[in-house]
């Protein structure tokens, strides 16, 4: 039971992150990889502000800014200095990394005996003793749950409706009269933002920040998306964020089946990259197939 | 009014496969002219939209529309009063997106996209009269993928989208050019009733030299970054598709093809 709660806690951390990943790879087209550097960027900002004092919610907000901001780094290298897609994520990713050290101050800071959005006196107060176990899977929940539907309001506005046209044809943005560059920085903005927010929850139910904790980022991200959207593609009713969020649970359950199985913790990122391969030739060969019944 | 002044164009410049494209050209179009431009590939025809939408940057020259030099200004700033039709009916549209979201993205062109939202249900009902002039079903289809659609279709599309909005200037890129006879022949008719219902100021390229002399007033043929031949709706109006060809045929010697 308890092996269950853990997948769903983590997993539903991690699908925040995939609603990021979700905007740059499905909506923008965009192999981002800042991810990878941005995960880790919301975690510091969080632990770097809550040693501080400052309110955990106000953290989120925090590092959500921070978020929003490597995006908008890794937009203008992309699009105004016109360095390929890939590198301006990488090269982003590799200097968060002392980013992320400078901010946080060292490679490991915890923040244990401090409220966290987990665990403070207002919530205690409000949810009752008897759920306690469950106080935490409650929080990620409301998390997650805000996200996926401010996401889902945000594609249905004017806005919204811009972003999925740059990533789908860039082309009609221009004669739409708008700079196509711009959209851009702006969707790699609002995914960095939800990356670094899952970074910010991740710290605060893990208390603490761990400058490695980002490795693989990205790649769970994807796998998350493509498990989400393969499974649910018949069924339009189903958007695609919530799509998304259940991949990422599912995702999150297959690595820890693995390691239930006899894999040990250090293998993680082993299992999470033979998974993603796994799903990566899944995915590709059920399109193969409905091409060959075409 | 749409005036090039002096265009210089050079491609590969500073390299020994240096190519001179447009040497001092010049050319007006006025209001509500609509422009067909024929003539051989690589003659400079679609360059010349190129340069008009600012896709690509020229060597030197003005570019001035309606009295102001546009020449500096970024390509997305210059869609604002033009309108453009592509070949590949995929430019034109959004696969993903529903007809309806489609429709929407195009009428708010102009305006700010914000964050108000994307489908404003009460002009559905326009969107719906204006693709049932299509006589193509897409007014039932609303709610579909627009990736679903055929070419022909997503074209009429484009070219429904392209025009929604108040525009000046319409530059159509050999837009029937991937359809079948049938349907480049409605994506025309349609052309260029919108043209004349919209008083668009309209180049058009093609390859088509029927649709050349049927449609527009004004007739241009490019040969080698020049004008070779410029023809006013009189003298189109007299023209047969053979004299064009005999035009063409004679270039084409002299260049030795």
């Amino acid at each position: 039971m308890s092996i269950l709660l853990g997948v769903l806690e983590q997993g539903i951390i991690y699908a925040i992150m995939a609603l990021g990943i979700y905007i740059t790879y499905k909506i923008l087209d965009f192999p981002d990889l800042t991810a990878d550097g941005s995960f880790p960027l919301g975690a510091a900002v969080t632990a770097a502000v809550m040693v501080k004092g400052v309110n955990p919610y106000l953290a989120l907000v925090i590092a959500f800014a921070a978020g929003v901001l490597s995006g908008i780094v890794t937009g203008i290298i992309h699009v105004k200095l016109k360095v390929r897609d890939l590198l301006s994520g990488i090269i982003v990713m590799t200097g968060l990394y002392s980013v992320n050290l400078r901010i946080a101050g060292k490679s490991n800071v915890p923040i244990f005996n401090m409220e966290t959005i987990f665990d403070n006196a207002g919530l205690n107060n409000v949810l009752p003793e008897s759920v306690a176990s469950y106080q935490t899977l409650f929080v990620v929940v409301a998390v997650a749950l805000a996200s996926k539907f401010a996401l889902d309001a945000y594609l249905k506005t004017k806005s919204g409706y811009l972003l999925r046209a740059v990533g789908d044809n860039s082309v009609i943005v221009t004669t739409l009269a708008k700079d196509s560059g711009f959209v851009k920085i702006l969707g790699l903005a609002i995914a960095n933002g939800l990356i670094a927010l899952s970074g910010s929850v991740m710290c605060q139910q893990q208390r603490f920040f761990e400058i490695s904790m980002g490795t693989g980022t990205m790649v769970i991200g994807l796998a998350s998306v493509i498990i989400g959207t393969n499974l649910f593609k018949n069924f339009s009713k189903v958007r695609a964020t919530t799509a998304v969020i259940i991949g990422a649970v599912i995702y999150k359950g297959c690595v820890a089946a693995a390691i239930k199985f006899g894999l040990s913790a250090t293998d993680m990122k082993l299992v999470t990259a033979v998974l993603f391969l796994i799903i990566l030739v899944l995915s590709r060969g059920r399109v193969k197939k409905v091409k060959n019944n075409a | 009014m749409l005036e090039l002044k002096n265009i210089n164009k050079y491609y590969n410049s500073g390299t020994v496969n240096e190519m001179c494209l447009f040497n001092n050209f010049n050319l007006t179009i006025k209001d509500h002219e609509f422009v067909s431009v024929i003539g051989s590939n690589g003659s400079g025809k679609t360059s010349l939209l190129n340069i008009i939408c600012g896709s690509i940057a020229t060597d030197s020259g003005n570019l001035i529309m309606q009295g102001s030099d546009i020449t500096g200004e970024k390509e997305f700033r210059r869609y604002r009063k033009i309108g453009r039709v592509y070949q590949n009916p995929a430019m034109g549209t959004c696969p993903s997106m529903t007809i309806l979201e489609n429709m929407s993205l195009a009428d708010n062109k102009g305006k700010p996209y914000n964050l108000g939202s994307g489908t404003n249900r009460k002009r559905a009902e326009f969107y719906r009269e204006s693709l049932r002039q299509l006589n193509l079903g897409l007014e039932d289809k609303m709610n579909v993928k627009v990736g679903s659609l055929s070419g022909g279709q997503r074209q009429a599309m484009a070219l429904l989208m392209s025009t929604m909005t108040p525009i000046e200037f319409l530059i159509l890129d050999e837009h029937t050019a991937a359809l079948d006879p049938k349907t480049a022949e409605t994506i025309m008719e349609l052309t260029d009733q919108i043209v004349k219902e919209k008083k668009l100021t309209t180049i058009m390229v093609t390859h088509n030299l029927r649709y050349a002399l049927e449609y527009g007033n004004r007739l241009l043929m490019m040969h080698q970054g020049e004008a070779v031949l410029d023809k006013s709706a009189a003298e189109k109006a007299e023209m047969s598709i053979d004299d064009l060809l005999g035009v063409f045929n004679q270039i084409s010697i002299e260049c030795g093809n």
